[in-house]
């Protein structure tokens, strides 16, 4: 019989066996214990945040730049209620996340006791699923448990509440080999004769598009591998969602840019007009689809999704394919070689010379100025001057997010880290932190709005105690400027709440944390200060004073169709928007 | 076609472990599905699996997203749509309380034959009727007992099984 550990001691063993190595956390009363373990292993490095929602932040960043699960640490009652935005954030992105939650003794659960919040109650629709360990017996296979469903299948957020008490009960420690799983069973292959139905449609496009999202990272770089040779042996245009920047290059020439709401005029006419579209992971957001029954109508849809509730969702589509993208991209691509397929030529040479008639649109060109930083410029110099394979981006949510996505450009997936589906503003900077801790010697980049970072500021101080070099870019247009532009354009310019009233000095804000202030207000100045940026040991904090009330273009407003797409030059936003359009977020 | 609604009973086989009722009403309630009637119940001691029949409303789309949606969750070992892919038997039991006198009792008492409920309960002014069946058929009696004095109704709720051999 081999011998008993105490519950704390199961956590940190079951973590060092999940290979593990760093957990985000804070602690509290109520994770006492498994703080004790932790002071006396090295195997699993903790990293201390500044509040709990930087926790989750940092754990999603970590997560998507490595592709293993982010894990966190946090206390009973308000540590717990602090990291329920970033678990809807890591479900909402499909993020492997595994948090650990104190919670008081089990004798007390539901007698209000001290920091007690029902927290298996409060998450179970914010995590792809949840655990109240009620014995330390069963603590080691809920564990492994945790990591085998947040990391496999759609991949997302487990809680794992465990009670005071538990934490010191002694009990028997069961390896992860052991864990078997006896409903949860994701499809990972695809039905094989879908897929040939689909080589088939495909072959026989004449207007095709893929259509290519989160799921494709999700899924792994050799999925990026399998869908570039994809592409490349078809000959087809691609277009990424948000979510999937970085699985096709943006160098190449099938290149369209991103789709939707701010995506380029090519790629939404692409998806209006194809006659075949090839959805790879992405899930029919509405900020892709605009007004759905608007959406791609003379398409005959195929759609690769490992969550079958994903398909028909949102947009009813001809041919599901239920299966991982890594697993069903292998076999489209054996079978497509095996049949010796060749797409039609001449419809694909009209296809493109219709697109490039698009292209010639230039929907990203914007008006330069040589008194004022644009923000496109800026994000444009930041692009060119820190390029590269070892160069990883986060953004905060706004205007800045959509010009970060629309003119930085990626090469490699997992460089990309953005909160998409929910749209948390404070993302950014733990975002940055847990990307730096996963990659010390990267240059980790927050491409970040003024208004945004103050939600999650605090988060310098991490990064400046465990020596952690992030660089927050604030495109600082002294706007909540995303929301000014939607006033703008919905409620007749009256700018309720969205100005940045008293914002702090951020150079010496950043003095004050011990980390660098770097300004730049002219466009002559950026480069050098970007260098300068750069060269930088430490944490900066790059406070860029960019023209205040420009838009973010191409926009398809709210409720319009793709082909209803505002671009640049239309700069009036003198159109109609529907009451329809106005109800939507 | 697309938009018509119609009424699903569902069979979901679940692991008995704390909190799945909770995960499937929250899923009901956070998605906005309708829930016509739900019953639950432990069917295998063994192996710690309970049973819970849904009715529920929606078109076709939402329908399939609802079954998608319990099958996503952890805890679910099946999940099947009785209205659609087999021939089902379905049944619910009503507790029918039911006082008055004279004429109206005597009245009651008939129509309770008639749908062949049981009376498990009776004072000198009062039955209470035991009543299995379909849904329709509950509602029809319960329709004719309104103006013979009816107090009230505790049902269970529909519990659904495919005929034939096999199981779900
Ligand atoms: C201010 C703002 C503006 C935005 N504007 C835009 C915009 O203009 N354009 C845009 O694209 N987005 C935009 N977004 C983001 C948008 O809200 C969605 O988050 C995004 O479009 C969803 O991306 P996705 O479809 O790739 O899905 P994801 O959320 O990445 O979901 C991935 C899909 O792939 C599936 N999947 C996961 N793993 C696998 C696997 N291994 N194999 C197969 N399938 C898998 C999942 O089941 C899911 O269906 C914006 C967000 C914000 C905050
Ligand atoms: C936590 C949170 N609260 C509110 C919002 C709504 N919102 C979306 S964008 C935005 C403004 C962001 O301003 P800023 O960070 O300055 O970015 P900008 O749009 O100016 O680039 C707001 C308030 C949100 N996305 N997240
Ligand atoms: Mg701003």
């Amino acid at each position: 019989m081999s011998a008993t550990m105490t519950g704390a001691q199961i956590v940190l063993k079951a973590l060092q066996d999940q290979g593990v190595e760093h957990i985000f956390g804070y602690p509290g009363g109520a994770v006492l214990p498994i703080y004790d373990e932790i002071f006396q292993q090295d195997a699993v490095e903790h990293i201390l945040v500044r509040h709990e929602q930087g926790a989750t932040h940092a754990a999603e960043g970590y997560a998507r730049s490595t592709g293993k699960p982010g894990v966190v640490l946090v206390t009973s009652g308000p540590g717990a209620t602090n990291a329920v935005t970033g678990l809807t954030d890591a479900l909402m992105d499909s993020i492997p996340m595994v948090c650990i939650t104190g919670q008081v003794a089990t004798h007390l659960i539901g007698n209000d006791a001290f920091q007690e919040a029902d927290t298996v109650g409060i998450t179970r629709p914010c995590t792809k699923h949840n655990y109240l360990v009620k014995s330390a017996d069963d603590l080691p296979r809920i564990l492994h448990e945790a990591f085998h469903v947040a990391t496999t299948g759609r991949p997302g957020p487990v809680v794992v509440d465990i009670p005071k008490d538990v934490q010191f009960a002694e009990a028997k420690y069961m390896r992860p080999t052991a864990v078997k799983h006896k409903t949860y069973k994701p499809q990972i292959k695809g039905d094989i004769e879908a897929i040939y139905t689909a080589v088939d449609l495909i072959s026989k496009a004449k207007k095709p598009v893929f259509y290519s999202g989160g799921g494709v990272i999700n899924s792994g770089p050799q999925a990026s591998q399998l869908l570039r040779e994809f592409v490349k042996l078809t000959g087809f245009p691609i277009t990424s969602t948000l979510m999937g920047l970085g699985a096709f290059p943006s160098a190449d020439p099938q290149w369209l840019g991103m789709l939707g709401m701010h995506g380029t005029y090519e790629a939404n006419l692409a998806m209006h007009d194809c006659d075949v579209m090839i959805n790879i992971g992405a899930r029919f957001d509405d900020r892709i689809t605009g007004r759905l029954d608007a959406f791609s109508p003379n398409s005959k849809k195929i759609h690769i999704d490992i969550d079958p509730s994903s398909i028909n969702k949102n947009v009813a589509v001809d041919l599901p394919i239920v299966g991982d993208v890594a697993h069903v991209l292998e076999d489209m691509l054996r079978v497509w070689k095996s049949r010796a397929v060749e797409p039609d030529k001449k419809a694909l040479t009209d296809w493109w010379a219709e697109i490039e008639t698009w292209r010639r649109r230039k929907c990203l060109a914007y008006r330069k100025d040589d008194k004022a930083i644009k923000p496109q410029y800026a994000v444009e110099r930041l692009y060119e001057l820190t390029k590269g394979p070892n160069t990883y981006i986060t953004t905060e949510v706004g205007q800045h997010q959509m010009w970060a996505a629309q003119y930085y450009r990626f090469e490699e997936p997992n460089r990309w880290m953005t909160s998409g589906g929910l749209g948390t503003m404070g993302y950014g900077i733990p975002a940055a932190v847990g990307v730096q801790v996963a990659h010390p010697d990267a240059l980790v980049i927050d491409i970040a709005g003024e208004a945004s970072v103050l939600m999650t500021m605090q988060e310098i101080s991490t990064a400046v105690q465990y020596r952690l070099p992030v660089k927050i870019f604030i495109l600082n247009n002294e706007y909540m400027g995303m929301v000014r532009q939607w006033q703008e354009l919905l409620h007749g310019g009256r700018y309720s709440s969205s100005y940045s009233e008293a914002l702090p000095d951020f150079v010496k804000l950043a003095e004050a944390y011990g980390a660098t202030g770097i300004r730049a207000e002219k466009p002559d100045e950026l480069d050098d200060a970007i260098r300068k940026m750069i060269k930088t040991k430490g944490p900066v904090i790059f406070d860029c004073i960019v023209t205040k009330e420009e838009n973010c273009f191409p926009m398809i407003p709210s409720g319009a169709a793709h082909n209803d797409m505002l671009l640049a030059d239309d700069q009036g936003l003198d159109i109609e928007v529907s009451d329809a359009g106005k109800v939507m977020v | 076609m697309q938009d018509q609604i119609n009424t699903h009973t569902i069979s979901v086989l679940v692991d008995n472990e704390a909190g799945v009722l909770a995960r499937v009403i929250g899923l009901f309630s956070g998605r906005g599905y309708n829930i016509d009637s739900l019953t639950v119940a432990e069917v295998d001691d063994g192996a710690h699996t309970s049973r819970i029949t849904v009715v529920t409303t929606g078109t076709p789309m939402v329908i399939e997203q609802i079954k998608a949606q319990l099958g996503r969750l952890v805890p679910v070992h099946r999940v099947v749509d009785l209205t659609v892919e087999t021939d089902s038997v379905e049944r619910e039991l009503a507790l029918i309380k039911v006082s008055g006198k004279g004429e109206a009792r005597v009245e009651a008492l008939r129509m309770s034959e008639a749908f062949r409920a049981r009376v498990v309960d009776a004072t000198p002014d009062s039955f209470v009727f035991e009543l299995t069946g379909r849904t329709g058929k509950i509602d029809a009696f319960i329709g004719l007992m309104r103006p013979l004095g009816l107090k009230e109704v505790s049902r269970t709720g529909v519990a659904a099984i495919a005929r034939g051999a096999e199981a779900m």
